[in-house]
C-alpha cells in the first residue's frame, strides 16, 4: 500500500491530508532535459489507461504569473525577492490545483517543482535551510524523476531548438561570464551539483536523460506503474516475481520518505 | 546571499513601530521622520506593503480575493524581502536611520491569526535584522476600534479579516479580527522586546517621550548629514 500523503514540514493550514486520494507525479530538469516531451508522453499514456491527470508548472498561477513575468523581464527583483514570488506562485497552485486534484483522485504530473525553485535559489546565494523552510509547505510528492543530461548536450538541444540560449537558464543574472555559452554551461553545473546535493536530502530518482525519448518514457513508466500499483493495494497477485516486490518496496520507500529528516 | 549580505557592516539604525491599526503608530512615526530630517539627519521610511513590482499582484489577489493564508503571507513576505533587499539593507549600510511603519511583527500577528504556522513565519522573515528599537503603540482594544470604525462607511474586506469568515458583518468580523490581532501583539511585547508606548496619551506627549527614548537609544549625531555630497567647487 501507498503511505499517506504528507508535508516536508507543517504544512498548509486546514488541509485534511487523508483525503488525497491521487497521486504527484514530478518529473525535474533544466530546459532541454526533455522534460516536456516526457510530460506530454507520460500524459497520454495515463490517459489511455483512463487515468485523469492535471498538468502544473512553474509561473503557472493565478494569483502571480504574469506580474512574476513582467519582474523578470526587468530584472530588478532581488534574489530572495524573486525566490518568495516563485514560492507565492508556487503555494496558489499547490492550494488551487495540486490539491484540489489529488482529492478528486486525479493524477497531477508537475512539470518542476520545488526543487529547481530551491537549486536556483542555492546557486545564487540564498541559505540552505532558509529556502527548505520556506517550502516546507509542499506536499512529498509519490516520486521525483530527475533528468539529468550533461550541459553540452543541453546546449546543443537548445540552440538546435530555439537558435539561442535563455537569459536565466544560463545564470547571466549571476555575472560569472560575459560569455553566455560558457555561462550556461557553469551554470547547468551549478544546478546539477545543487541536485545532486538535494538527492540525498529529498530522495528522488535520477533518470539518464542523455538517452532517447523513447527509452526514457519507458524507463518512467515502468517506474509509474509500481507506483499506481501500489494505489491499488494490488501490488501483486503472483508473487513468485521477487524482483519486482522489491522493486516496488524500494521505490515506494524512495518516493515517499523523500523529506524524512528535515 | 547569506555572505555578501552580512558582510557589509551596517551602519545605520533600524526603528520599527507596531501596533493595531488606530494606534495612532503612523502618526506618531511621521512625526518622528518629521524631526529627524528637519533637523538634518539622514533618515530613511519605509512602509509596510508598499513595494511598487509586488503591489500588483497583491492588489490582483485581495480584490479578487484570490488569495488564502499562505498566498497572503508570501506575497507580503515578497513584498518585504523586495524592500528589504533594495532598500531598508542597502540603507543601513550607507549608515541612515531607517524608519519602519510596521516590521515583521505585524506579518507575525496577522499571519499567526490566519492560521500560519508561527514558527514558519519567523523562518520566512529569518533574514530581516532584529530592528535596534521597536515602539508598540500600545491602546485597548476598544480605543482602536472606536478610532478606526467611528465615521468610516466602510472597512476593506482584508483589513476586516473577512476571508477568515468569523462573521458576515465586517465590523463584527473586524472587532474579532483585530481582537485577536491584539492577543498576538502582547505575546510579542517581551518576545521582542518592543517598548511600549501608551496610546492612549495626547500625540504630542507620546512625541516627546518617543523622541527621548530614540535619543537615548541612538547616538544621534552620528547621523547627522556632513557637508556635500560633492566635493565644494573651488574658484
Amino acid at each position: 500500500m501507498l503511505r499517506p500523503k504528507r508535508f516536508y514540514g507543517k504544512g498548509l493550514p486546514g488541509v485534511a491530508l487523508d483525503q488525497l486520494r491521487g497521486q504527484l507525479i514530478v518529473v525535474e530538469g533544466a530546459d532541454g532535459s526533455g522534460r516536456s516531451t516526457q510530460i506530454d508522453m507520460l500524459r497520454n499514456w495515463l490517459e489511455r489507461r483512463g487515468s485523469p491527470t492535471v498538468n502544473v508548472g512553474l509561473k503557472r498561477s493565478m494569483l502571480v504569473s504574469r506580474e512574476l513575468e513582467q519582474a523578470m523581464q526587468g530584472n530588478i527583483l532581488g534574489t530572495r525577492t524573486l525566490s518568495l514570488f516563485y514560492a507565492t506562485d508556487f503555494a496558489d497552485q499547490l492550494e488551487n490545483r495540486i490539491i484540489p486534484a489529488l482529492r478528486s483522485g486525479f493524477i497531477v504530473l508537475a512539470d518542476r517543482y520545488i526543487y529547481t525553485l530551491m537549486s536556483r535559489a542555492i546557486v545564487r546565494g540564498v541559505e540552505r535551510a532558509w529556502i527548505r523552510d520556506v517550502y516546507s509547505i509542499a506536499l512529498v510528492p509519490d516520486a521525483v524523476f530527475y533528468l539529468a543530461v550533461s550541459p553540452k548536450i543541453l546546449v546543443e538541444r537548445n540552440l538546435r531548438k530555439h537558435a539561442v540560449l535563455d537569459y536565466w537558464e544560463s545564470g547571466m543574472d549571476m555575472h560569472r561570464s560575459s560569455n553566455m555559452y560558457s555561462s550556461f554551461i557553469e551554470y547547468q553545473r551549478l544546478i546539477q551539483k545543487e541536485f545532486k546535493a538535494m538527492q540525498e536530502h529529498y530522495g528522488f530518482e535520477t533518470i539518464n536523460g542523455n538517452r532517447s525519448p523513447r527509452a526514457i518514457q519507458n524507463e518512467l513508466r515502468g517506474k509509474i506503474e509500481v507506483i499506481l500499483n501500489g494505489k491499488s493495494g494490488l501490488i501483486e497477485e503472483e508473487s513468485d516475481d521477487s524482483n519486482r516486490e522489491e522493486r516496488i518496496a524500494r521505490s515506494i520507500t524512495t518516493f515517499a520518505d523523500g523529506g524524512k529528516g528535515d | 546571499m547569506s555572505e555578501s549580505e552580512n558582510k557589509e557592516p551596517i551602519g545605520g539604525k533600524l526603528v520599527a513601530v507596531e501596533g493595531l491599526d488606530g494606534s495612532g503608530k503612523s502618526t506618531q512615526v511621521y512625526l518622528l521622520k518629521r524631526w529627524l530630517e528637519l533637523d538634518g539627519y539622514k533618515v530613511f521610511f519605509t512602509e509596510w506593503n508598499s513595494s511598487a513590482i509586488v503591489r500588483k499582484a497583491t492588489r490582483k489577489g485581495k480584490k479578487r480575493q484570490l488569495l488564502t493564508s499562505t498566498t497572503f503571507s508570501l506575497i507580503h513576505s515578497t513584498d518585504f524581502a523586495d524592500r528589504y533587499e533594495r532598500q531598508i539593507l542597502p540603507l543601513l549600510n550607507a549608515g541612515y536611520i531607517v524608519l519602519a511603519d510596521r516590521y515583521v511583527f505585524t506579518a507575525f500577528a496577522r499571519d499567526a491569526v490566519r492560521g500560519c504556522d508561527r514558527d514558519w513565519i519567523r523562518k520566512l522573515y529569518s533574514f530581516a535584522m532584529k530592528p535596534d528599537v521597536t515602539f508598540y503603540f500600545d491602546v485597548p482594544l476598544k480605543t482602536a476600534l472606536s478610532r478606526i470604525l467611528d465615521g468610516r462607511t466602510r472597512v476593506k474586506y482584508h483589513e476586516a479579516g473577512m476571508d477568515m469568515g468569523y462573521s458576515k458583518d465586517p465590523y463584527e468580523s473586524f472587532r474579532i479580527f483585530q481582537g485577536k490581532i491584539y492577543n498576538e501583539y502582547r505575546h510579542m511585547v517581551r518576545e521582542y522586546d518592543f517598548i511600549r508606548i501608551d496610546a492612549e496619551e495626547p500625540p504630542d506627549v507620546q512625541q516627546a517621550k518617543v523622541r527621548e527614548i530614540l535619543e537615548t537609544r541612538i547616538d544621534l549625531p552620528r547621523y547627522r548629514w556632513h557637508g556635500s555630497i560633492y566635493p565644494r567647487h573651488v574658484p
